[in-house]
């Protein structure tokens, strides 16, 4: 970006200032010996042109909206539109987090995004003995779709989108959507929304995984395919490192995990035969926001300039949504602290300022008692409002990527991008993201970060405010939220009044029909939903998959 | 030589969050105690089987998706009913402060919330082993 | 009652307590081992060995579902490395093995290799003597098969179950490196993966080479996870144990065994007795310092520490 000649100018006038520094070291001696970020990689006390003498400006930042979209995904983001405001929410009963919903939507909220609970995530009923303890205590217990009906009722799903974290059971849960949907008189084209449906990063870090890889892969290219032609404006996929940064990864590792996985559905969907434009403009990611802001708006920036070069370099894609790395971001869970909770909010707003001069699409905002429960009402409003004074007041929208040229942001968005292709080279030669995870080669890597990580914190090498300084002894009891622990013994009389109820035999029929369909190569969506409308619960389809799939096998090496 | 203490490290339920598991499994093992980890998805049926053919000293357990009124006690319970009065039982996780005295009452000894150094954890186990 | 009492009964926390007290070489548990040794010998000892990653422990799972299926009751014991610095270790089989925890007639055991005395043998060899008075009929013993614990499976087994994955380099390693003589079964596991055949055929070949007796080890593949022609592998090491049982060979093997079990416990006590005297008043501390500044060699320091037990 620069002239030859300059650059040597630049160079030499450098090396006299860092000189005098050196010189001045001795009285005024710097706080560490090596300065790091959040990631721990070594951060230099200056940077300067010569740290980017290599950058093209037109082949590796360009313009908003165009190749490789290091700057962004629309030529005018935020000016055009605000990123969407979303929050993560859903407890308890169907009935009780509709009502979440629509305060969220009376509160200027602009879409939804359900939390389902554990046993859900999993494809256990609220009956099943695993279930024992869990129902309703991560997100709503949804069994059926009489459950779903109440979830949605009164929300018109022609004019929401809904983003849905559901994995192993996507097929199942985004059945019922559409099945709702039905009933309110929209139609499966006008469905608007997203299904996690990311089941690598289960294996990886989540673990709310039910089926073998293959055969995960399989419900997922069926997925892609169906909604391809009936469901042409659903986000099929949100490939998730938000997950794999909880764990422990570093902002490097959770770019290079993240698009690895991203590799291995496009792979899956190819060779299941899906033609790559069809599917990729449907492909979504969602990343992470931790406190280290530059670090984490660099990483973004990284993330999106390398899927577009592997999409357009590996896999030939030639549509401009194919190259485009749209993503949902949500603030670390992990960053906040049990103590002195009303900090979180802090943490969260430098996160969510970070996640918007990254260019996120939209944003989940925790609230500050999240390290304690479930939040409360008011918890939520405030994590809401901190999305809306970085929108209205802080003018970090005015203008876009407003960080780039930044010597320091550009040198680390390289970085960043090399350490992620480095990985994911190493991925490949171990034969892909399904094998690197067989091997718990990812999980390994991840597991050493976190485990860095937590020495650094006890050796006070990092701070945490609170934890392991400025510390106080607190006494005030904070108002958590606690969930009902009658919803488990509702849920199961739900689920007994409604198997009492609905056409047994209709029901046992579709799931024969299902069974039978599995141990083909047939696309098993349509089959699914005629089950999910005849009331099969999410536990007796799942058990029919399972009984032909069988049921992954954790790989830990430690 | 010291005879290393033995710690199973468990998770309970059906959350899948397991960077504190593991995290304390390799600090445990650092510290030089024999870690025996279960995996997850553990029921209590199986933690307790798991402990009595290990013999363990510690049982420590991770729950970060609310169930632990329910489930750490059912351990302690279970662990009661074989008959075995000297393991050590410890929780761990996204624990409201409001539960930690009922789950002391029910037998959970040691309860670690987030923020907890590691160094901690290990200077309880040592200080409260019962072998 | 006290332990013995239970352990004659069948009591579970009885064998794991005695496995515990054997592990730290408590006198009073030997004392029970040495009472009660006329009834060991009965249960039969499976050593299962292969590189890191094979999938021995879902292999080890499968079979002793096999065999559950045949009411016979079954003990395993994993060992795991213990880490040389800490003194720890991360024992991590079990995952495996989940919803075998629940059989009241299968008992798994987590070892770590501990210390620097013998590797795994001695502590393994107690607690197969432990798990063969519960009245186990099957014992599985499962190492990660690097270095000197796959040769020291040998000594304490009576079939010797390699298990192998295609295209590993080590595979071929393991070849060369002579893990063909101690195998008496091979599993080639994940046998969907390409090149199980390749892998079979370069242990065939291997084996024609090394035909020296009238026993051949078979070469199965296996898928664990799938639970593919797990009843098959099974038969072949059910096979080889009628093998030796029909031939005499059997006592002939576990003579062999015990030679080594004695001469190594041998060893172990009198190494201790050594290192009791070396590591008193820091005698190796200090001749390692000396032998190091070139003032005194190994050699002599060596008589210096022998002559000490001499006395």
């Amino acid at each position: 970006m620069y002239e030859e000649k300059k650059l040597e100018q630049i160079k030499s006038s450098f090396k006299d200032w860092d000189e005098e520094v050196g010189k001045q070291l001795g009285k005024r001696p710097e706080m560490k010996e090596i300065f790091a970020t959040g990631s721990d990689k070594t951060v230099e006390r200056l940077y300067t042109p010569l740290d980017i003498s290599e950058l093209d400006y037109e082949k590796d930042l360009g313009y908003p909206g165009e190749y490789p979209y290091t700057r962004g995904v629309q030529p005018t983001m935020y000016r055009g539109r605000f990123w969407t405001m979303r929050q993560y929410a859903g407890f308890a009963s169907a009935e009780e987090s509709n009502n979440r919903y629509k305060y969220l939507l009376e509160q200027g909220q602009t879409g939804l995004s359900v939390a389902f609970d554990l046993p859900t995530q999993i494809g256990y009923d609220s009956d099943h003995a695993l279930s024992e303890g869990e129902v309703g205590k991560v997100g709503v217990a949804i069994d059926s779709l009489r459950d779903m009906e109440i979830l949605f009722d009164g929300i018109p799903l022609d004019k929401v989108s809904t983003s849905m974290t559901i994995n192993a059971p996507a097929s199942v849960l985004l059945a019922m959507y559409i099945a709702v949907a039905e009933k309110q008189g929209v139609t499966p084209g006008q469905l608007r929304g997203t299904i996690q449906n990311d089941i690598l990063k289960e294996y990886i870090a989540r673990g709310t995984y039910i089926f073998p890889v293959e055969e995960s892969m399989r419900l997922i290219t069926n997925i892609f395919e169906y909604c391809s032609k009936e469901v042409p404006q659903w986000n099929t996929i949100s490939i998730s490192g938000y997950h794999i940064r909880e764990a422990g990864s570093t902002a490097a590792q959770e770019v290079a995990f993240t698009l690895a996985d991203g590799i291995a559905y496009v792979d899956a969907a190819i060779k299941a035969g899906l033609d790559v434009d069809d599917f990729a403009p449907r492909l979504s990611f969602f990343f992470n926001a931790h406190n280290d802001l530059l670090e984490e708006v660099s990483k973004y920036r990284a993330a999106r300039r390398l899927w577009a070069r592997i999409m357009k370099e590996r896999f030939g894609a030639k549509k401009e949504k194919s190259l485009q790395l749209k993503f949902h971001t949500q603030t670390a869970g992990s960053t906040l602290t049990a103590q002195q909770s009303d900090n979180n909010i802090v943490r969260v707003a430098i996160q969510t300022l970070a996640a918007v001069l990254g260019g996120t699409q939209s944003l989940h905002t925790n609230s500050r008692d999240e390290a304690l429960a479930l939040p409360t009402e008011d918890s939520v409003r405030i994590a809401l409002r901190t999305q809306q004074i970085v929108a209205h007041e802080s003018g970090v929208i005015e203008t876009v990527d407003p960080l780039a040229g930044s010597y320091y942001i550009e040198s680390l968005t390289n970085d960043i991008e090399k350490e992620a292709m480095d990985y994911i080279e190493k991925i490949d030669n171990l034969g892909g993201a399904p094998k690197a995870i067989e091997k718990g080669f990812i999980q390994k890597e991840i597991q050493n970060s976190a485990y860095k990580y937590q020495m650094q914190v006890e050796s006070l090498e990092k701070i945490v405010v609170g934890v392991n300084k400025f510390r106080i002894e607190e006494t005030e009891k904070k108002e958590l939220l606690k969930v009902d622990p009658h919803v488990e013994l509702m849920q199961k009389k739900k689920i007994e009044r409604l198997k009492s109820i609905r056409d047994n035999d209709k029901v046992q029929n579709t799931l024969d029909v299902l069974k039978a369909k599995a141990e083909t190569e047939e696309n098993l969506m349509p089959f699914i939903i005629d089950a999910v409308k005849e009331y099969a619960t999410l536990g007796e389809v799942c058990g029919v998959l399972r009984e032909v799939f069988g049921e992954y096998e954790q790989s830990v090496i430690l | 030589m010291d005879k290393p203490i033995r710690v199973l490290v468990a998770k309970p339920g059906l959350d899948g969050h397991d960077r504190g598991a593991k995290v304390i499994a390799r600090a445990l093992r650092d510290a030089g105690m024999e870690v025996i980890y279960t995996g997850l998805r553990q029921t209590p049926e199986q933690i307790v089987a798991a402990a009595v053919q290990e013999d363990v000293d510690v049982v420590a357990m991770s729950i970060l998706s609310g169930a632990h009124n329910h489930l750490f006690p059912k351990v302690v319970r279970l662990l009661k009913e074989e008959g075995i009065e000297d393991v050590l039982v410890l929780g761990g996780g996204v624990i409201p402060e409001d539960d930690i005295p009922g789950l002391k009452e029910a037998g959970v000894e040691g309860i670690f919330t987030p923020g907890t150094p590691t160094k901690e954890v290990i200077e309880f186990i040592k200080g409260n082993v019962k072998k | 009652m006290n332990i013995e009492e239970r352990l004659l009964e069948g009591d579970k926390r009885a064998c794991a307590r005695l496995i515990s007290l054997l592990e730290n070489n408590d006198e009073q548990a030997v004392n029970i081992i040495k009472r009660q040794y006329h009834r060991t010998g009965n249960a039969y000892v499976i050593g299962v060995t292969g590189s890191p990653g094979s999938g021995k422990s879902t292999l080890t799972d499968r079979l002793t579902k096999e065999l559950r299926a045949q009411g016979k009751k079954i003990g395993i014991l994993a060992v795991d490395p213990t880490s040389p610095f800490s003194g720890g270790a991360i024992l991590g089989d079990r995952i495996r093995m989940s919803d075998l925890a629940l059989d009241k007639d299968v008992f798994i055991r987590s070892m770590g290799t501990r210390g620097y005395l013998g590797g795994i043998s001695k502590a393994t060899w107690g607690a197969v003597k432990a798990l063969d008075i519960y009245g186990c009929d099957y014992i599985f013993i499962e190492t990660v098969g690097v270095g000197q614990s796959e040769i020291d499976i040998v000594k304490m087994a009576d079939t010797v179950l390699m298990v192998m994955v295609p295209n590993m380099g080590d595979d071929i390693q393991a070849i060369k490196a002579g893990i063909m003589e101690i195998a008496d079964v091979f599993a080639i596991n994940k046998s969907d993966l390409d090149g199980a055949d390749k892998t079979k055929l370069e242990i065939e070949m291997n084996l024609d080479l090394n035909e020296k007796s009238d026993y051949r080890a078979p070469v199965e593949q296996v898928s664990a996870i799938k639970n593919e022609d797990i009843d098959v592998l099974l038969q072949k090491i059910m096979n080889h144990e009628n093998y030796l049982k029909e031939t005499g060979k059997l006592h002939e093997r576990r003579r062999r065994n015990l030679k080594v079990e004695i001469i190594q416990l041998v060893e172990e006590e009198l190494l201790k007795l050594i290192m009791d005297k070396a590591l008193e008043g820091d005698l190796l501390e200090e001749l390692s310092h000396e032998v190091e500044k070139r003032k005194q060699d190994p050699y002599t320091a060596k008589e210096k520490i022998i002559s000490l037990i001499r006395e």
